[in-house]
Parts: structure tokens; sequence; C-alpha cells
């Protein structure tokens, strides 16, 4: 019986690893084959082989710091953005909670903060506060509030009904139902939205930095300079570390919104 | 004086849907009433009125508010709170010091059976238990009048009739003024000792028909000629409320 069960879990387990990993496999197969087979010697700068990509752009000491630098400054500019875009995107989004008129009112403004491009902001952001830290912060700002301004108002008027006569019932004032019903209320869904906003930020950090060109270098500035170099292995290199923040991120949060709501929401189970 | 009564009840909706036309109801404290009548007649809306979640449009309510106990017709629990902290949430709106409040919440989980499952989150509770659960947070506040909104409807026959005994039981223990609203015949016969009837919108009240049963009633009454001749003459009076 244990015998049986742990072989089902050991194979259960296979199904699980082997295709990503094989899809995986196939990905370098056909990279290899385009760089070795598809570009002739002097083309070859295009797409480096996998190996080289990891020797130059990941075993240098020189260019390996140069990337983790820029990621690094890249990290503090989306924490710094994320950490504004969520406490001014609960507190709006609390505020519109709580009136309707306020809801109609900013809501408007809310979906064309997020219809703007970020291409158009950026010039724009330069333009006026300069191509510092706070300029980059305010990007990501812009970019990344929208999903917890609306997750927030959605999330704080998801209470039943049936639970806001309750506390009608029981005289609980307009505090006690924030409190208590409301916001534990919304978390999932506050949640939801800090994930989406965290790849957002990311985004917005890279563009920004990307588009402003000067000032401390981050992975936008970096992926630039290696594209008009040519230097196609620190290239990928960093779109491979860009990447993998992102999915960093992506699970991070998910971790996070599991050890908060996981237990006892129907929503976040399993995933 | 009841401890609930009601005087020429008439509630009309903003949309003009007239849902309840001079309803007069009196119960006081060890008098259990049932309230059935055909789907949308008003039942429910009569059961917020009385509770003061909705104001008549005409007659009075003269009862207590803070001593109402309410049980809706879904479990409506804090899915983020275990099953003994949302028993203690409405000692907490109303400001009960912890002490008595924890001690009070340990007393009801076992009265309605649910001691071994307080710390467990709603979604791991059956239908039943998250019923109970809601049962046990109404009794908290030791209500002298009880609204209960079809609090059984969702559950299977075999629950049902299990938690019909039970809530008998802490009737009988707490000696409350109960109106239940259902729509079966044989649960508000064999729950109440007077069934009203409620006609088809507006909803009006027919003359109360008695349940002579004493209590604590035996779950065999339920096949006694006797109890279904009862149920047959409801079952009559829903018939002309109906039409």
């Amino acid at each position: 019986m244990t015998v049986e069960r742990s072989r089902s879990r050991f194979s259960r387990l296979v199904s699980v690893v082997v295709p990503p990993i094989a899809v995986g496999g196939v990905i370098i197969g056909v990279w290899y084959f385009f760089s070795y087979v598809v570009l002739d010697s002097d083309r070859r700068f295009l797409l480096r082989a996998p190996h080289e990509v990891v020797r130059k752009g990941f075993l240098d000491r020189e260019n390996l710091g140069e990337i983790l630098a820029g990621l690094a400054s890249s990290c503090r500019v989306a924490l710094v953005g994320l950490v504004i875009a969520t406490i001014l995107g609960l507190a709006l989004g609390t505020l519109m909670s709580l009136s309707k008129v306020l809801e109609r009112a900013l809501f408007p403004y809310a979906v064309v903060v997020q219809a703007m491009p970020v291409l158009a902001i950026v010039p724009l952001v330069g333009f006026w506060f300069g191509y510092g830290f706070s300029s980059r912060v305010f990007v990501c700002v812009l970019v990344a509030i929208f999903p917890i301004v609306v997750n927030t108002l959605f999330g704080l008027l998801s209470a039943d009904s049936g639970l806001h006569d309750l506390f009608t019932l029981h005289e609980a004032s307009r505090a006690t139902r924030l409190r208590k019903l409301m916001f534990p209320a919304a978390l999932p869904a506050v949640f939801a939205g800090l994930r989406i906003s965290a790849g957002l930020s990311v985004i917005g950090a890279i563009v920004g930095d990307f588009f402003f060109g000067q000032g401390e270098a981050g992975i936008g500035q970096l992926l630039k300079k290696y594209a008009s170099r040519l230097q196609g292995e620190q290239l990928f290199a960093a779109v491979i570390v860009s990447s993998a923040l992102g999915v960093a991120v992506f699970l991070v949060f998910g971790w996070l919104a599991r050890a908060v709501v996981g237990k006892w929401s129907e929503e976040s189970r399993g995933r | 004086m009841s401890d609930l009564s009601l005087r020429g009840i008439s509630l009309t909706f903003p949309d003009g849907t007239e849902a309840i036309a001079n309803a007069d109801l009196d119960v006081s404290r060890g008098e259990f009433v049932s309230l059935v009548g055909p789907s949308g007649c008003g039942k429910s809306t009569l059961l917020r009125v009385a509770s003061g979640l909705l104001d008549p449009t005409n007659g009075s309510v003269s009862v207590d508010a803070s001593s109402v106990g309410y049980v809706f017709q879904d479990p409506t629990l804090l899915p983020w709170r275990t099953t003994r902290r949302n028993v203690e949430l409405l000692a907490e709106l109303r400001n009960v010091v912890p002490a008595i409040r924890r001690e009070r919440a340990e007393r009801i989980l076992a009265t309605v059976g649910l001691t071994e499952f307080a710390d467990h989150f709603p979604r791991t509770l059956s239908g039943g238990m998250k019923m109970r659960a809601s049962l046990a947070r109404t009794l908290m506040l030791e209500p002298t009048v009880c609204l209960f909104d079809e609090p059984f409807g969702a559950l299977d026959e075999m629950s049902r009739e299990r938690l019909n005994g039970e809530l008998i039981e802490i009737f009988l223990a707490r000696n409350f003024a109960g109106v239940f609203v259902t729509h079966s015949i044989g649960e508000a016969v064999f729950m109440s000792s007077r069934v009203h009837v409620m006609t088809s919108r507006p909803g009006r009240l027919l003359e109360p028909i008695e349940v002579p049963f004493a209590y604590p009633r035996s779950p065999e009454i339920r096949f006694t000629p006797e109890f279904a001749a009862i149920c047959g003459r409801v079952a009559r009076a829903l018939r002309e409320a109906t039409s």
C-alpha cells in the first residue's frame, strides 16, 4: 500500500517535472541549431550559442558584476515604486469604496493613468523631474498603481450583503465594519492585484531606465548598451536576468498571498 | 405586552411593489411560531421589518432591538475566522467583555456540538455545521426574540430533522420568542406552537393554526394522524392563500 502510494507520488512528480524540462531541452536545441546551422560565422553574433552566453555573460566576473549591479538598481526602483503604489492604491481604493461620489469622480482618472503608455510618460517625467531615482520610482508608481486601486475597491465591495446586514443589525460603526468585514474580505483581491502590480513595477523600472538612458545604470540601460555594442552574450544574459526577476516576483507574491489568505480563502486554493 | 409586536405593517417598495399588506403578529417568550407561505410572498421581508433592517411604510414594530437574534438563510460566516471566532463576532460587536465572551462561546459551541470544530475555518465545515455555527453566533447575545429565515432550507432531509430537534431543545432551554420562516409544512408544524400562513403578494397573515402538541416533542409525532391532520389544515390554508 505504502509502496504503491510512494510510487504514484514519484510518477506524479515525474509527470510534473519532465514535460517542462523536455520543452527547455527542445528550446536549447533549437537555439544551437540557429546559432550554428542557420547563421554563418560572421553573423553568429546575432545569436550566440547558450554556452557562450553562460561563459561570457555569467561566468565572466566583470560582466556578471555589471549585470548584477544593474539588476540591483532596477530592483530598488521597482520595490520602492511598488511600496508607494501599494500605499497610495490602498488609500485611493478605500476612499472610493466609502463614497460612491468619490468613486465616480476618481475612477475615470485611474483608467486614464492605466491607459497611458509607459512610452508616453517616460520622456515627460524626465523632462519635469530629471533622470534620478525619484523619477524612475515615479514611473513605476504610475505603471503599477491601477491594479491595486481596482482590486482594493472591488475587494472591499465584495463582502456578502448578508454579512453587511449582520453588522447593521448589531449597530457596528463604519470603522468596525471596515476593519472586521470589508478589509479582510478584500484581502484575496488585494493580493491578486499586488501580484500584477509587482510585475508591472519591474517592467516600469526597466523601461524607465531604458528610455532615460542616463544616471545610475539599471538593467534597461545595460540592454541598450549591449545591443548597440553588438555584445550578444551580455545582451542575452541581461534578458535572462530580467525575465528571471519577473518570474521571481510572480512566485514571491503568489507565495505571500497563500501565506496570508490561503488558509481560509476558497479562491487561492490549490494555486 | 408581547416581546415582539407588529401592528398593521404594510410595506411598499420604492418601485411600487406591494410586499406586505396590513400584517399583525404578536410573539412572546416561550412561543415558537412559524410563517409559511408561497415563495415571494414577503415572509423574509416581514422578518427584516421585525428586526429593524427595513422600515415599514405603515404600521408599528415594538421590540427591544438590542435583544433580537437573526439567523439568516445562509450561514453568513466570516470565511477568515475560525468557528470559535465567528461565534464570538456579535459579542465583539456588542462589546461583551473578552473573558465572558470566551467562556460563553465555549459553552455554546458545546451546545451545538461544534467543540471539536472550534478551530476550523468555515470552508472545511459541512452545510449543517455551518448552520450550527450561525445558530451559535446568534445565541451568544442571549436574545429574547429569535428570527429564523429558512435556516435549514439548503440542508438535506436528515440534517434538517436533526437540527429541528436540536433547535427546539435550545428553544426550551432558553425560552426566547421564536419566529421561524419556512417552506416546509412538516417542519413548521413539528417545531411551532402556532403556524401563520401568509398569502401571496401582497402578503397578509391568515388566522393562525394552533399546534396542540406539548413540548418536548418526540420526532415520532410526525407519523401520528393528529400531526397529519394539522399539516392538512395548513396545506388547505396555503392553497387558499395562493389562489
